[in-house]
């Protein structure tokens, strides 16, 4: 009973990490969804959100600011920036470079990382600011079933909860809205779409406004839990197996690539971790997107126009 | 007007075939290689400014032709196959260990390898990263572009950690890092800054003598031939599983060597931290900025992207405006990640292509055309 117990332990809780890991790939699937551009800079986003998120929170803390009003407004600034950052790098980087070939897109974007990176630091400062939104201390789980119960953080749970929403949300604003057919129809032609009337450089601006508030969303989670600080943005690569598991293409396929990657991470740790040094879910999840490339290139639930040799 | 062809005729296909068939380009090459085998060693010894300065050798110098080295590698893969690939830190990094483990003897199992001088260990530990590309490359024969990535990713990843976790690698040193051995060629010991840098420049001069002459041949026009459109080039008689691995083998080779000779002589000790992932952006960066698909551009993008956070460090200082160390680091940032936006919108094909541009240009001067 032990045993399973904390077999179930591990399992849940990697579960629920892997949903952390969703909130990040969300991001990525919503543009690459809707523009063909695989965002590199989804990591740096997070940063960005979530550090001006938590200065103006100290700010308006600082100012005496009852706690709730503090929050809003801290989001709302942050909401604002994430905006004023989605128009400037549609303006500026991939405004000219429409109809380029999706790789030169990509490598501007790690451009864009570089960039939001360093200026985001340089305003709001390079250092590791807490973040606490949401509650984080441990919860115990049928205590009556298993001895000592099953550990879980309500964290990870608060996590998981908000997650469900956002891809609620996303799902009903990709299908039933015009905005949401738009972006459809400029994921699928370029060309064809600005043909029809689709005004391009408005739809790109709404899908990085759209990852930006993923972003900000992500960046409450992970800034709880982390704190916010610059190894934030490596997130964008520990987000990249989600992707490949779940395919470029699908929301729930996010959400299902984070909860295998997460699961699979976890359970590899504490069960083959021990005999091989340790340490092996830093590179876990990338090995397991490696297998399934091999077998299923489009990922699980990812749409089968992937280029194939 | 300056760099007219004209009078300069082909008799024979050898020379019209020839690597650089103007005469200007063989002049200036020449003038090039003297200056940098003979003329900044003898500079140095004269303590001419600004070639007097350990610190240029040390710090600018050596470090350049390594990495130039290494983009070159990356760009076969990416510049002239179109493979993607974000592993080069990986890939150096393997090359760097095999060729610790070749000089300082290996044991495994019954196997036992005494220890090995030091060129053939440099050339083994490229020889176990070209064996590492062609195990990582196998995914670019279902997959490419961004799923290639990700593939090669899990390389960078997983190295990270074999490197940093089996003590066997590092010989079991309780910290970790790892001391290379005496740089001992032919019974020649290459210490002083200026040794060293001979050393990498021998390297440099014959690995891209070697990719110049491979990218004009029959393998790299297979490899051309697949970047620009892989079932054309099936089609007329290609076989991309040869084309790829191929280029994984042989841009991982060079890439391995370079690890070696950045562990080696730049380092000189190291722990695994020193080929991650930055490291493979760095010289994805030089590959872009220089240019895709062009060895000239190898060095082009290799100087800028080491001379870039240089300048931005002793321009304010010239200037006399106070700046912090942390502020240049992030500004180094910036400015690499908006001159890599403004690269690719105004000239995707980097460096190079501005090179061929300005070539063309005083050809014509003063006439317009």
């Amino acid at each position: 009973m032990i045993a399973f117990g904390q077999f179930l332990e591990v399992l849940i809780g990697g579960l629920l990490s892997g949903v952390l890991y969703s909130l990040v790939a969300l991001g990525f699937v919503l543009i690459f969804k809707a523009s063909g551009v695989f965002n590199f800079a989804q990591g740096a986003m997070v940063l960005l959100a979530g550090l001006a998120l938590v200065r103006s929170l100290d700010f308006l803390a600082a100012r005496g600011f009852p706690g709730w009003a503090a929050i809003v407004l801290g989001l709302a600034f942050a909401a604002l920036i994430m905006t004023i950052s989605a128009y400037l790098i549609e303006r500026f980087v991939l405004g000219p470079l429409v109809n380029q070939d999706g790789l030169i897109l990509f490598m501007s974007t790690i451009g864009v990382t570089f960039i939001l990176e360093g200026i985001s630091q340089m305003i709001f400062g390079a250092e590791i600011y807490p973040l606490k939104l949401y509650p984080t201390d441990a919860w115990f789980l049928a205590e009556g079933v298993f001895p000592g119960g099953i550990l879980l953080n309500k964290l990870d749970v608060w996590g998981g909860l908000i997650a469900g929403v956002l891809v609620a949300g996303l799902a009903l604003f990709f299908q039933q809205t015009k905005t949401g057919r738009a972006l459809r129809a400029v994921a699928d032609d370029h060309q064809a779409a600005q043909s029809v009337g689709i005004p391009i450089s408005w739809i790109w601006f709404v899908v990085w406004l759209v990852a930006g508030l993923v972003a900000l969303v992500a960046a409450t989670v992970w800034g709880t839990k982390l704190g916010v600080q610059f190894s934030i943005t490596f997130l964008a690569l520990k987000a990249l197996p989600v992707l490949i598991i779940g395919g470029f293409t699908s929301v729930p396929g996010a959400i299902m690539g984070g909860l295998i990657i997460g699961a699979g991470e976890k359970l590899a740790e504490a069960y083959l971790g021990p005999s091989m040094g340790g340490g092996i879910e830093y590179w876990f999840g990338f090995v397991l997107a490696l297998v399934v490339l091999m077998v299923r290139p489009q990922g699980l639930f990812g749409e089968r126009i992937i280029e194939r040799v | 007007m300056f760099y007219r062809e004209a009078g300069q005729f082909k008799t024979s296909y050898t020379a019209d075939m020839a690597i650089f068939p103007i005469r200007q380009d063989r002049i200036a090459l020449w003038l090039l290689l003297a200056f940098a085998f003979v003329g900044i060693p003898v500079l140095a010894k004269f303590h001419v400014w600004p070639f007097g300065s350990e610190y240029l050798l040390r710090a600018i110098l050596v470090p350049f032709l390594i990495l130039s080295l290494a983009a070159i590698g990356l760009n076969i893969l990416t510049g002239y196959c179109g493979q993607l690939s974000l592993g080069s830190g990986a890939f150096m990094a393997v090359g760097a260990y095999s060729a610790y483990k070749f000089g300082t003897g290996v044991e495994i199992l019954f196997l036992k390898i005494p220890p090995l001088p030091m060129l053939p260990s440099i050339l083994l530990g490229g020889l176990m990263a070209a064996i590492v590309g062609i195990v990582f490359g196998i995914p670019s024969l279902r997959i490419k572009g961004l799923y290639l990535a990700v593939a090669t990713l899990a390389a960078q990843f997983f190295f990270d950690w074999v490197f940093a976790r089996i003590r066997w690698f590092t010989n079991y040193t309780p910290s970790g890092s790892v001391n290379a051995p005496q740089l001992e060629f032919f019974g020649l010991f290459f210490n002083s800054p200026i040794e060293r840098y001979i050393l990498c420049l021998l390297f440099v001069v014959v690995f891209a003598f070697l990719a110049k002459n491979l990218v004009r041949g029959n393998l790299g026009r297979q490899w051309m031939a697949i970047r620009d459109m892989d079932i054309a080039a099936e089609l007329i008689g290609i076989r991309p599983l040869y084309a790829k691995l191929s280029a994984f083998a042989i841009s991982s080779f060079i890439i391995g060597v370079a690890g070696a000779l950045w562990a080696f002589v730049y380092l000189g000790s190291w722990e695994p931290l020193a080929f991650n992932i930055d490291r493979s952006f760095q010289i994805l960066f030089m590959v872009i900025i220089g240019g895709l698909g062009s060895i000239l551009g190898s060095f082009l993008g290799a100087a800028f992207i080491l001379v870039l956070p240089i300048l931005l460090d002793q321009v304010p200082h010239a200037l006399g405006i106070p700046i912090s160390v942390e502020t240049v680091s992030l500004l180094v940032f910036i400015v690499t990640g908006a001159l890599i936006c403004w690269l690719l919108i105004v000239e995707p094909h980097g460096f190079a292509r501005l090179w061929l541009t300005a070539k063309e240009k005083l050809r014509l001067w003063p006439f317009p055309y």
